[in-house]
């Protein structure tokens, strides 16, 4: 189990020609079979506890978000749908009068909400509603209760978990400036479960880094100023836009593999450790013990998918990590992996990892890729709920990829549940006495 | 703009989507930026359909809206057809397509290709999903037919000593039970001679499109779906349609007796009887001595106007329920149940704003909910009984069994499901009569439902709890006189509120309510066990 190829976790940026690092990427244009950015709504609200989210959008927004998680939340949802109309297209009705009359609505019902996010949509965008300026005016007018940000989860320009992204930027974009001589002080940027980043937090004071917050909070007012003295270490793959808004603060990045599997999580926790100047010896003995304990639950699974081929359609970003956790943690094999968007930079890490000549595409073009995976035929096919049971008919093993991101995946006490994960639908299919 | 938290419908190019995913060969490509194409997962999720629904999306990106978006549909439009070869495509836009303003059907005919191409109008800014899905399929019945309508309209041969023909029109992908029902009514119909020529749009391919004008006459399963084209084939070809949905006994009765009347067969002396309907059994099961607790329980109603109007009538003749309240949540058929409602006596709700429905059902403190899967979750959490007659609905009301809603078995599967969440005659009673035994009290729920499904009703059960233990701890309040008095305001004394869980909890969260107002409006700030009984009086009166 421990053939791990070590890493200097501390160098800032693997070196060209190291496994994936530069290798080619097949981009696709055609159709993408993938959710749009307001579906991260669907985990964002549960997680910000004051914070709402209005999208101004279409009757088709509202029917994604109830839709798209595949269950209903139907306590009391923090996130609504305010449905552009014929009369509001035709200038019949002022939309932003219609718009602060919805919001009064809405306050007037949840006086609770301290932090509403607008979020634009495809409609929103095509008619160029400006919703920076409403957010502006809205803020104005429920000063000081309510802070009123605005992003877009919009189709046309975000691709489901760059929602989160564009999110994120919004509230790293609206934090407060920090004195060049404050202290340095870690961030960590991505959405997590509550469990996972309770673990992260123990297990980085226990390293020695005191000062730590996750963005985005578990409440609207939880985050510090950001400045140069923030270093920040992003916990998602995908989060393109909040660290373009952190480096404009002027917070240095922490570069890493992603916290996925044992190893993603050692490195990753290393990687923070180092940037704070604390001794490597230390880090392999705070973290003994839980690395220990994920390796012993991989160790387990392992035997279940060593050798088996997996597919990865795009969906997440999260597919090169991914990727790199089931081939080196799981002795599997990628026939191909997806992803939307390919962030190289910060992707440098997992991409030194991943095994030289791992098929990346970039991109969807979903008929002619579900054509190679078919030809293929993979062990396990990761892919969208559109697609699952589709390909399940014809006899592929598949993972849909949304649980990816609706499980806590990420720290030593969750690399056995995440590969477990992959592991269920080949257990479930020998029980059923499946033949593919 | 319109504040919307939930939907009963989607858009309009879902309502077209469930046309294309019902019919064989026919392919949908929709111009839709990305992101659109989470409508896949309602049939392959939700329906658990085993393949992708027959749909291409453009899905388009903002750096695309500089550039040529109708390029990009052509090019979509001629790799669908060349990789799915379907007899026949249909285009169309989604919300944000529409904005664009492409012309989907102009540049698809620019293509010319050899098949017929049906270009949908689905205007998502006025419309939803039902209106897309009857449009969808009147504009497929046209497209499919518009030359033999051109000729001259021939008198239709009579039939001779032919068994009548009739098509079913009207089941789609992602309706609810129409897999069971076309089934449960062929099944019917075969029992009183009569044939079915063309099930449509569900498994109908284009051929069967074609020939829909051979038959006899019409079956409207779904008015919701099928009722334009009804209409266009009645018009153009003199097909009559029969428009009575057979859901419930007596609409089944009334259906064959319709049925054979226009297929010219005889009717019995008094028209169909139940000797019709092999086995048939909710009428005795709703007559057995058993159903007698059913008598009068207050029912509310909500989903598509059909299955409301169906179900209103089931619950008020079929069951003698009480029938608290009906709504539904098309508009374009708001017609029917407004008039179903004033025959029952009540106020009809037209609405698709759940939180409407929701408080009126809090308001009107029904003993059963029957609805949609909103309805659903709506009395779940109000822990009322519910029970679910209408689409949209979720995964767990595809059932593998055979489960229709008409016919003799759709009324013995609606006997069944109705009563099932409700706690048995018995039992009720006895729970009444001994509200303190520790195992045996309304919290624990019908003793033949799950432990989970525990019917401990939010409004009046949980709500109570926290109150009753306060009202118990804390020092008996004396009687406060204050001339006018917020109901909210008013208290209640520990004996009062233990005597209140004594009443049967289906009644005891009207029973809170009016004796608050009632001491409200006699300005006592304490209820007493006095305030109580004085209360139950003023309101049996």
């Amino acid at each position: 189990m421990n053939d791990l190829t070590p890493v200097d976790a501390a160098s800032a940026a693997p070196a060209a020609g190291v496994g994936c690092v530069d290798a080619p990427v097949l981009r696709e244009r055609g159709q993408r079979e993938v959710f749009c950015g307001l579906t991260g709504i669907v985990w964002l609200h549960r997680k910000i506890q004051d914070a709402f989210f209005l999208i101004v959008g279409s009757r088709t927004c509202a029917h994604l978000m109830q839709s798209a998680a595949g269950v209903m939340i139907f306590a009391e949802p923090r996130f609504a749908t305010a449905i552009i109309e014929e009369k509001d297209l035709a200038g019949l009705a002022d939309m932003n009068d219609e718009l602060d009359r919805i919001v009064a609505q809405l306050i007037s019902r949840r006086p609770d909400i301290k932090l509403l996010f607008l979020v634009g949509s495809c409609p929103s965008e095509v008619i160029k509603l400006d919703l920076k300026r409403a957010a502006g005016r809205l803020s104005r007018i429920h000063a000081p209760t309510l802070k009123v940000l605005n992003y877009s989860g919009s189709g046309i320009e975000t691709t489901f978990t760059q929602g989160e992204d564009a999110c994120l930027a919004a509230i790293a974009g609206d934090l407060t400036p920090a004195a060049p001589a404050e202290a340095t002080h870690l961030l960590v940027a991505g959405c997590l479960a509550d469990i996972v980043e309770d673990q992260l937090r123990r297990m980085l004071l226990e390293i020695g880094i005191s000062s730590v917050d996750f963005l985005p909070g578990r409440n609207s007012g939880d985050l510090p100023a950001i400045g140069p003295g923030t270093r920040y270490l992003l916990a998602q793959p995908f989060l393109t836009d909040t660290a373009r808004i952190l480096d404009g603060l002027g917070a240095r990045p922490i570069l890493a593999p992603f916290p996925l599997g044992a190893e993603g999580t050692f490195l990753w926790l290393s990687a923070a450790a180092s940037a704070f100047g604390i001794d490597q010896a230390h880090v392999d003995r705070v973290t003994a013990p839980a690395r220990a304990r994920a390796e012993a639950a991989l160790a387990r699974i392992r035997p279940r998918l060593e050798g088996k081929s997996i597919f990865f359609f795009p969906d997440s970003q999260l597919e090169p990590p991914l990727a790199r956790f089931v081939t080196r943690e799981l002795g599997m094999v990628c026939v191909e992996v997806g992803s939307p968007y390919l962030n190289r930079q910060q992707l440098a890490p997992d991409l030194a990892l991943l095994p030289a000549g791992t098929p990346l595409s970039e991109g969807q073009d979903v008929d002619r890729q579900l054509d190679r995976c078919r030809a293929a035929r993979p062990d396990l096919t990761v892919c969208g709920l559109g697609l699952a049971n589709p390909l399940e008919a014809e006899g592929l093993a598949t993972k849909w990829s949304i649980e990816l991101l609706f499980s806590p995946i990420q720290g030593f006490e969750q690399a056995g549940d995440l590969a477990a994960l992959f592991a269920r639908p080949l257990v479930r299919r020998e029980l059923l006495g499946v033949r593919s | 703009m319109k504040l919307a938290v939930w939907t009963y419908e989607g858009p309009p190019h879902v309502g077209a989507m469930r046309i294309a995913t019902a019919m064989k060969g026919v392919h949908f490509v929709l111009h839709a930026p990305q992101g659109d194409t989470y409508a896949d997962l309602l049939f392959t999720m939700i329906e658990r359909r085993d393949r992708r629904p027959p749909v291409t999306y453009t899905t388009f990106q903002a750096r695309d809206l500089g550039g040529d978006t109708a390029e990009l549909f052509k090019t979509a439009v001629q790799n669908a057809y060349a990789r799915y070869k379907p007899d026949a495509l249909l285009v169309g836009a989604s919300c944000t397509a529409e904005l664009i303003q492409d012309d989907p059907g102009g540049l698809a005919d620019a293509l010319a290709l050899p098949i017929p191409v049906v270009a949908l109008e689905l205007p998502s800014y006025q419309k939803k999903e039902n209106w897309g899905a009857a449009e969808t399929f009147y504009q497929i019945v046209r497209a499919l037919n518009g030359a033999t309508a051109a000729e001259p309209k021939a008198a239709r041969a009579p039939r001779g000593d032919r068994r009548p023909v009739c098509n079913l029109l009207g089941p789609t992908a992602l309706g609810f039970r129409h897999r069971d029902d076309i089934t449960e009514v062929t099944k019917l119909l075969a029992s009183i001679g009569v044939d079915v020529g063309v099930v449509a749009p569900l498994g109908a391919g284009v051929d069967d499109i074609r020939r829909l004008s051979d038959a006899d006459f019409n079956i409207v399963l779904y008015p919701e779906i099928a009722a334009p084209a009804a209409d266009w084939l009645k018009r153009t070809f003199g097909q009559p349609f029969v428009s009575i949905v057979p859901i419930g006994a007596g609409a089944t009765r009334d259906f064959i007796t319709k049925v054979r009347e226009v297929a010219g067969l005889p009717n019995g002396v008094d028209s169909a009887a139940d000797d019709d309907l092999a086995g048939l059994r909710a009428p005795w099961y709703a007559r057995s001595i058993d159903s007698t607790y059913l008598t009068g329980k207050r029912v509310f109603i909500f989903g598509d106007a059909t299955h409301v109007v169906a179900a209103a009538r089931i619950a008020s003749t079929e069951l003698g329920f009480e029938v608290a309240g009906i709504g539904t949540y098309t508009r374009e058929h708001a017609r029917d149940v407004r008039a179903a409602a004033t025959a029952l006596g009540v106020e009809a709700l037209i609405t698709d704003d759940y939180l409407e429905v929701e408080a009126r059902i809090i308001a009107l403190q029904p003993e059963l909910v029957l609805g949609t899967q909103m309805e659903r979750h709506i009395a779940k959490r109000l822990g009322i009984p519910s029970a679910v007659i209408s689409a949209p609905v979720h995964v767990q009301d595809y059932p593998a069994r055979y489960a229709p809603q008409m016919g003799a078995e759709g009324a013995n599967v609606i006997f069944d499901t109705w009563v099932h969440p409700l706690m048995m005659g018995l039992e009720e009673h006895l729970i009444t009569l001994f509200k303190d035994d520790f195992e045996f009290h309304e919290g624990s729920g019908a003793s033949h439902l799950h432990a989970s499904a525990k019917a401990a009703p939010a409004t009046t059960e949980t709500a109570d709890a926290p109150r009753a233990e306060a009202a118990a701890t804390r020092p008996e309040p004396e009687q406060i006189r204050i001339d006018a008095l917020d109901p909210a305001l008013v208290r209640w004394s520990a004996d009062a509120e233990a005597e209140l869980r004594k009443i049967p909890f289906f009644v005891r969260g009207r029973a809170r309510r009016n004796t608050e107002t009632f001491a409200a409006s006699r300005g006592f700030g304490v209820i007493t066990l006095e305030t109580l009984y004085d209360a139950k009086a003023h309101y049996s009166r």
